[in-house]
């Protein structure tokens, strides 16, 4: 059975539909990949799986319960579960990192202050942070805030980690940590991980299955490899970042020789 | 015609709509208070930042108004030989109106902006969400603790508004105008009634803190999270509080001391 059963998810903002019948299974303790070009609502999706958003149609199951039948504490008690990476990190800035990464701890057990300081050491020595405990937000480059935030999402050792973003403006050194954290924390404590992105080869690198997202629908899904051989264009086109295809890169219009024949347009 | 009738009838409906959720916020805010007392450390954070880091604006502006009216007082009354009055006058102008009405109004502009713009930069840079996929509740986190807060400070930065009022009144009316020192106490104790003038200026100041908390906290949570939409929240929470604290008292003012 699924960690995740997405059942003909309907959402609209507005009149303008962001998922049209969109199915997707998330295995456990696998790296799912949910993959798409910028605005076709990735993390819509993450924010619907963790209860912040209600679909207007369809279902979404998280390890058997449907997320949008819970009452508020019920709710609350799977979140708990649920560990959830933020693009920005969405760190307390107030508070240092040591606090950053107790805060779960803090607000939902009553566990002492000297296991607490075990507890919070052990999952910064994770992310290579331990010795940064006392910097405030303030004072982190983008990577390292992602690293703090990650280490706070593990502290309730939850069944799954989302991540949204993870690699989007990272130099090439502090995107090679993220990749190797994220697939060493998946298997090392046994989650499953949802990757929101459009970094292509590093996503592919660490993902078991991918779920290409395009027009509120999955167009294509499989193993990175599965992908790379599609016989679709537009699988082609994204998974290579190719400038032109089935999505062109011109903004449509007339054509260009049409154009150069009206010169009265701005005279 | 029916483009104006249409575009009040959206702005009516958005404004009835803004004003369900402030109160579905309050209700929410409110429920989250009992479980405080079992963490009170939490309040204490935020009576520093919004009570203790307001009182040098409080005690700078109740020390200027209580010397101002004890200049204006004395000249008033020494034309009509009443000048030992001088203490009365500034004590219930004082405590009736001016200290809780002035001293709110500082309040919302020191205090109530910093909410605003706190807990809307929270908004923009996905801490309160991300404190919701941590499974804390914000609203009794981070908002509840901020509301009991401004709650307990405003009666407090008030009767210091009024008691630094009195003082700069004294040092000017006695120390330069040569007002007897023993009518100006003596008087002011005889005709300052405790629970006519005193509390209904207490409870003048606790409706205030509630009203300017409420609408700081709640434009700061209801803010677009953008740079632009915070700076507007913090405009709007200073502009709503003092039409709020005006109105209110007003309307306060009318029912305590209307049948005099």
């Amino acid at each position: 059975m699924p960690l995740i059963k997405i059942r003909d998810l309907h959402f609209y903002r507005g009149n303008r539909a962001i998922f049209e019948g969109v199915n997707i299974d998330i295995q456990r303790g696998k790296v799912t990949a949910i993959m798409g070009p910028s605005g076709t609502g990735k993390t819509t999706l993450l924010k619907l799986i963790g209860g912040q958003l209600r679909p207007d149609k369809g279902t979404i199951e998280v390890d058997g319960q449907d997320v949008h039948k819970l009452s508020r504490s019920e709710l609350y008690e799977l979140r708990k579960r649920m560990g959830m990476l933020f693009q920005s990190g969405a760190l307390l800035t107030d508070i240092n990192v040591y606090d950053n990464v107790a805060f779960p701890l803090r607000e939902h057990t009553d566990l002492p202050e000297t296991l607490i300081r075990d507890l919070v050491l052990m999952k910064l020595q994770a992310v290579g942070l331990r010795n940064a405990r006392n910097l405030h937000p303030s004072e982190l480059s983008g990577g390292m805030a992602r690293r703090v935030a990650l280490a706070r999402a593990m502290a309730l050792e939850p069944m799954m980690i989302m991540y949204d973003e993870p690699f989007t403006g990272q130099d090439p050194i502090s995107m090679g940590t993220l990749v190797n954290l994220i697939h060493r924390i998946n298997d090392a404590m046994g989650l499953s991980s949802i990757v929101v992105s459009h970094d292509v080869s590093e996503t592919a690198e660490i993902a078991d299955y991918i779920y290409l997202l395009s027009g509120g629908k999955v167009i294509e899904q499989g193993s990175p490899v599965q992908l790379k051989r599609s016989g679709s264009q537009w699988v082609q086109q994204f998974m290579q970042g190719l400038p032109d295809g089935p999505v062109p890169f011109h903004y449509a219009g007339p054509e260009f020789a049409d154009d150069l024949l009206k010169p009265e347009e701005y005279a | 015609m029916i483009n104006l009738i249409r575009s009040l009838g959206r702005w009516g409906l958005s404004a009835f709509e803004r004003l369900g959720r402030g109160h579905i916020f309050l209700m929410h805010m409110l429920a989250g208070i009992p479980g405080l007392f079992l963490r009170f450390s939490l309040v204490v954070q935020q009576l520093f930042s919004v009570g203790v880091l307001s009182l040098l604006i409080i005690l700078i502006s109740g020390l200027f108004v209580g010397m101002v009216l004890g200049l204006q007082g004395y000249n008033t009354l020494v034309d009509f030989g009443a000048e030992e009055s001088l203490g009365v006058l500034v004590s219930l102008s004082l405590v009736r109106e001016l200290g809780p009405v002035v001293s709110a109004l500082l309040f919302a502009g020191r205090a109530g902006s910093a909410l605003t713009a706190e807990i809307g930069l929270m908004k923009s840079t996905e801490q309160l969400s991300g404190m919701e996929m941590m499974a804390v509740d914000p609203i009794r986190r981070i908002i509840a603790p901020r509301f009991l807060a401004g709650l307990i400070s405003m009666p407090i930065l008030a009767a210091i508004f009024s008691a630094v009022g009195i003082i700069g009144a004294f040092l000017v009316g006695h120390g330069l105008l040569g007002v007897d020192d023993g009518a100006f106490w003596s008087q002011m104790q005889a005709k300052t009634d405790f629970y006519d003038d005193i509390m209904n200026g207490v409870i003048k100041s606790v409706v205030f803190g509630f009203v300017v908390t409420w609408i700081a906290l709640f434009e700061g949570y209801d803010a677009t999270p953008t740079s632009e939409g915070v700076g507007r929240a913090t405009t709007r929470t200073v502009v709503h509080s003092a039409f709020a604290i005006l109105g209110l008292d007003f309307v306060l003012t009318a029912l305590m001391f209307g049948d005099e």
